[in-house]
């Protein structure tokens, strides 16, 4: 490893970085104008034209309210939650892949910060410790109802990986590899995952809309029933770091739903019209920023379109429907894949 | 040779946590602690090469079973008043236990030695690839019934969950 390619991954590190936060902030913008299109409002339209400015004002009056920290709270954890909570948020975009690599003045530049051979793995651990800042800031409120709101996010995350993990272990057995750069790379034109795995694809952005905690199973922050939820206790920018976060999820989700079942960079017809490879992966891209745009509005209408489910509902169509649905999808795939085996059991 | 650094700052903070994890006055401290020095193993995995090992690690322990510790800890609410007080004997007699033991670990090891290094050791052996298909070829049965052994503890959960059994 050159200093040369050390100074690239360092310069695409805070590239992606930066991408990371703004499409998060104009997330916080365009459930705003997607709320009040489905609720036939205007929507903010003060700051700037259009109201383009609106998350810049946002982040102004997060910074300046007041910083409260309850004196009956246990102050360290109070203060580590919502910092856990962003880390683990902006961990996950490390392993997708952006965009074919490029080829300037003869050296290779991936556009992905690491190809782990581990990838989809790394993903799912860094999913499943996603638990802990809400787990940790909920209790150092040292509110019941913070507590609760806790108790409630770590347990719907909890059943939901499993549905999630086995619909991952479905996908991993088609595309025969843990990378996510290969993965992305199996699916050129229109040789899409989602036409391999279709019920697996629909639990995995099911389980992905549990695990951000995004309607319809935003229950840890049932404001009817709890407040405020997990994060009651909070003030200032550690609300928006929480608030933040789940900004962040909802787009990381949106790129690996992307990778995982819709090509990620590849577009059908592409290779045709184009032949230069750098070419190739601006426009690689720019479509997976299409797709990720796509995703993250479908997660603001089933927001603004379904109502929250109850508790017992919740559980349910984790435990009973959806474990079960993503063992019959694995057996399915497995069924497939030895199918000449099998029939050559049974016509023997 | 930044791996042998790597190895000594992972094994300090390792044990520091370790440490930190028995003299923690506060359980949900003790918990978190632990799932510190989880993620410093799991950095020695990664420094042996053995990255799903170390992937699994964190989403076993880390991801699920600490959560699931955090989340008892957490309802139980323990504090001062609630705490068992156990007599000084108890106390004393576990000490002396508990010190025989490291006694007879240490001696135990002592005299073990170091294992010598395999000329033609398979650095890749902890890649995912290799670790399945030794898995699934030298020891297949023993993983078979290691997995009859987690359907059973399921199941058994399962029925102990079970408000009535008719």
């Amino acid at each position: 490893m050159t200093l040369g390619f050390l100074i690239y991954k360092i310069i695409f590190v805070l590239i992606i970085f930066a991408i990371t936060l703004l499409v998060a902030t104009y997330s916080t913008y365009a459930e705003r104008k997607i709320a009040a299109f489905l609720q036939d409002r205007i929507g903010p339209d003060r700051a700037g034209p259009f109201g383009i400015l609106q998350p810049l004002a946002d982040a102004v009056k997060m910074f300046m309210k007041e910083e409260m920290i309850p004196s009956v709270s246990n102050r360290m954890l109070f203060i580590i939650g919502p910092g856990v909570c962003m880390l683990t948020a902006c961990m996950t975009g490390v392993v997708i892949p952006w965009g074919p690599a490029m080829n300037i003045g003869g050296k290779v530049y991936p556009l992905q910060i690491t190809d782990l051979n581990i990838g989809v793995l790394y993903l799912f651990g860094v999913v499943s410790l996603g638990v802990y800042g809400i787990m940790i800031g909920g209790w150092a409120s040292n509110n019941k109802f913070s507590l609760l709101g806790a108790i409630r996010a770590s347990s719907q995350m909890i059943s939901y990986e499993v549905a999630m993990g086995i619909s991952i272990i479905a996908l991993v057995m088609t595309t025969g590899t843990l990378s996510l750069g290969q993965i992305a790379a199996d699916q050129p034109g229109m040789h899409w995952n989602v036409f391999i795995q279709p019920l697996g694809f629909l639990i995995f952005i099911i389980c992905a809309f549990a695990e951000t905690n995004r309607a319809p199973f935003d229950l840890p922050e049932c404001e009817t029933e709890l407040v405020g939820g997990y994060h009651t206790e909070y003030s200032s920018m550690k609300l928006g770091f929480f608030l933040f976060a789940e900004y962040i999820n909802m787009f990381i989700s949106s790129a690996v739903i992307s990778t995982f079942y819709f090509g990620g960079y590849n577009m059908p017809f592409i290779a045709r019209f184009v032949h230069d490879p750098n070419w190739l992966a601006v426009l690689g891209f720019v479509f997976l920023f299409t797709k990720i745009s796509f995703f993250i509005f479908v997660f603001m209408w089933v927001r603004w379109t379904l109502p929250r489910f109850r508790y017992d509902q919740l559980m349910n169509l984790g435990w009973k429907i959806l474990i079960p649905l993503s063992i019959l999808n694995l057996l399915i795939t497995g069924g497939w894949m030895m199918r000449s085996e099998i029939l050559h059991f049974f016509i023997k | 040779m930044i791996t042998t650094y790597l190895f000594y700052l992972l094994a300090f903070l390792s044990i520091m946590f370790g440490l930190m994890v028995v003299f923690a006055k506060n359980p949900v401290h003790s918990v978190l602690y632990l799932v510190i020095t989880f993620f410093t193993i799991a950095g020695q995995y990664v420094l042996l090469n053995a990255q799903f090992l170390a992937a699994v690690h964190i989403i076993v322990y880390a991801g699920a079973i600490m959560v699931l510790f955090l989340f008892v800890i957490m309802l139980l609410n323990l504090n001062k008043e609630t705490e068992p007080h156990k007599s000084l004997w108890l106390k004393l007699s576990a000490t002396i236990a508990s010190g025989l033991l490291l006694v007879v670990l240490v001696g135990s090891l002592k005299n073990a030695g170091t294992i010598p290094h395999p000329a033609n050791f398979n650095t890749n052996i902890g890649l995912i690839e290799n670790l399945g298909k030794t898995l699934f070829n030298d020891f297949l049965l023993p993983f078979e019934v290691s997995s009859i052994l987690l359907l059973a503890a399921m199941v058994g959960a399962v029925m102990l969950g079970k408000k009535s059994i008719k």
